[in-house]
């Protein structure tokens, strides 16, 4: 049932190279305007799914709609939707920024008389003013992101398709792209694709998680983590390793712990069976440590992740295994 | 038709700005002139229809080869260096990216060969010469110029090696020429149809180098350039499946 709202949507996308299976039956859907996340890791399959997304790749199976266009049978209409940065940026390095920017926009459709303003207005939002008229293959690898990142919206496109943004960028570079790519949310439907959950979880609305060709979860940060949170507590204490760790052994709803001893300080991570932190506050202090700290640890997307692709990779190894 | 023209624009102007092009000009004019000066010249040619005729003999094989080394890099290099992706992402078909690139190779041929028409226009000097005939080999030669650009860019969309879709163009070009010689080892009908295809001794020095300029061999060599140039967007068709 085809959602209305949605700007795309992907019903039992495949891929296959040979035997090979890159993508597995995909479905999902995005709203306009949403920033969704792709999170996998190397070679799980973001590329992939992203490039069919972007018209570029054709699937194996399935079907994919760009606003009202089937991305198959209409790519044109599509296409005029969508624009994508591929994690190497596709750069003509002899053109300049502004020639190979007009270039894109005339081939893109913008009409002629529009072209120059589209040209200086992404200019502007991917503060390129500096280089404009400088030959991209004399630019750092910072700029030609940026010049990447211009490319993908000098025609307004509705939905801006983005993979590995920031790789082999160093930590100034990935402070000015990330920011680039927080500011076309709201005025595009962003995706983004990477294997640093971090570098996502803090642009991303929601998010899908890739794992070896399948889409194995998606949803809010808080809706991924809700299943998998753990009753997780960070302790510190002043005094010896073994008084914490003979206290901690006295509560029963302890599942594990781990303990170590850093200067006057002694730490600790336990995981309970039920939420009982003023019972372990009562152990400790009774055992007669000085309790310096008892918080709970949040769970991270990162844990979430890792849990969901560490059971599947366990699932599949019993599998083989019988 | 615009979007054609639009990527024959930027391509050229990447020729212009690559040492490439004027490398091939260079090297071509170089050759054409000696090649002008010891054979066309030579005392065997007494005619001026002779000198003529040797120029456009051996400029046919210069333009082989210019036409191999100017389309080597039409798809090759945007495959190499991942450009390719903005063109496939753009909303235009296989078929107009496909003749965005023959244009462009193929202009730079025609400016690469028109910048020798001084050679055959110094025959005039000494000698009385038709303009028909220059007029007709001249034709042909870009005739027989589109047809190898054509072999080249399909050559240049099956690999990310321009050295490569040299030689696989080289390949092709050679093997038409040559057609001739199977022609003569093999029985009718199959040596009819060898025969027919042979690019040279059959469709253009019998013709173009005496001055004839041949309807049947220019439908020929358009047939045979329609025929490379839509091998090229099936390719690129089928590279949409693999990426």
């Amino acid at each position: 049932m085809p959602d209305s709202k949605a700007i795309i949507q992907a019903e039992g996308l495949s891929k296959y190279y040979g035997d090979r299976v890159a993508l597995r039956n995909a479905t999902f859907s995005i709203a306009q305007g949403e920033c969704i996340g792709f999170l996998g890791r190397n070679g799980a399959g973001k590329s992939t799914l992203l490039k069919i997304l972007a018209t570029a790749l054709l699937p194996s199976s399935g079907t994919v709609r760009i606003g009202a266009h089937d991305a198959v049978s209409d790519p044109d209409g599509a296409r005029r939707l969508l624009g994508f940065l591929p994690e190497e940026p596709p750069l003509y390095l002899e053109m300049t920024v502004r020639a190979y920017l007009t270039f894109l926009a005339k081939l893109r459709g913008v009409p002629g008389d529009k072209v120059a303003s589209r040209v200086a207005d992404v200019v502007a939002k991917t503060s390129l003013k500096e280089v404009i008229d400088d030959a991209i293959g004399t630019l750092s690898l910072g700029f030609r992101k940026r010049v990447g990142i211009a490319q993908a919206i000098v025609h307004d496109p509705a939905v801006v398709i983005v993979d590995e943004p920031i790789s082999g960028l160093d930590p100034v570079q990935i402070v000015e792209i990330r920011n680039l790519i927080r500011a076309l949310r709201g005025v595009h439907t962003v995706l983004v694709s990477s294997h640093i959950l971090s570098e996502l979880s803090e642009t991303c609305d929601r998010f899908l998680l890739v794992d070896r060709g399948n889409i194995v979860a998606q949803g809010t940060e808080a809706e991924l983590t809700k299943g998998h949170t753990k009753l997780s507590y960070e302790i510190v204490v002043r005094g010896t390793a073994a008084t914490l760790e003979t206290a901690l052994g006295q509560v029963s709803e302890v599942t594990s712990k781990t303990v170590r001893a850093d200067g006057e300080n002694v730490h600790a991570r336990v995981e309970l069976s039920v939420d009982v932190p003023e019972k372990l506050a009562g152990k400790i202090v009774g055992a007669g440590l000085a309790l310096r700290k008892l918080a709970p640890v949040p769970t991270d997307l990162e844990s979430v992740f890792l849990e969901i692709t560490g059971n599947a990779i366990k699932a599949e190894n019993l599998g083989s295994a019988a | 038709m615009k979007e054609a023209w639009l990527i024959a624009n930027r391509e050229l102007a990447a020729y212009l700005k690559s040492p490439l092009g004027y490398i091939v000009a260079a090297a071509v004019l170089f050759i054409d002139g000696l090649l002008f000066n010891a054979f066309a010249l030579s005392a065997d040619n007494a005619l001026s229809t002779d000198v003529l005729r040797a120029f456009f003999y051996f400029s046919s094989g210069l333009v082989m080869i210019a036409s191999v080394l100017l389309s080597m890099r039409s798809f090759a290099e945007e495959r190499q260096s991942g450009t390719l992706i903005l063109l496939f992402t753009a909303p235009i078909r296989e078929w107009q990216i496909v003749l965005g690139k023959f244009i462009a190779a193929f202009l730079m041929l025609v400016f690469l060969v028109l910048l020798s028409v001084y050679l055959p226009l110094l025959v005039f000097v000494n000698g009385r010469v038709s303009v028909g005939q220059i007029f007709a080999g001249y034709l042909g030669l870009l005739a027989l110029g589109a047809c190898t650009t054509a072999m080249g860019v399909f050559s240049s969309a099956l690999t990310r090696s321009q050295l490569l879709a040299a030689v696989l163009s080289g390949g092709i070009i050679a093997t038409f020429l040559l057609t001739w010689k199977l022609a003569d080892i093999t029985s009718p009908p199959i040596s009819d149809a060898l025969g027919y295809l042979a690019l040279f001794d059959k469709h253009f020095y019998p013709t173009f180098t005496k001055g004839l300029v041949s309807a049947t061999d220019l439908f020929f060599f358009a047939a045979l350039s329609f025929l490379f140039l839509m091998g090229t967007t099936k390719v690129l068709q089928a590279r949409r499946w693999v990426g």
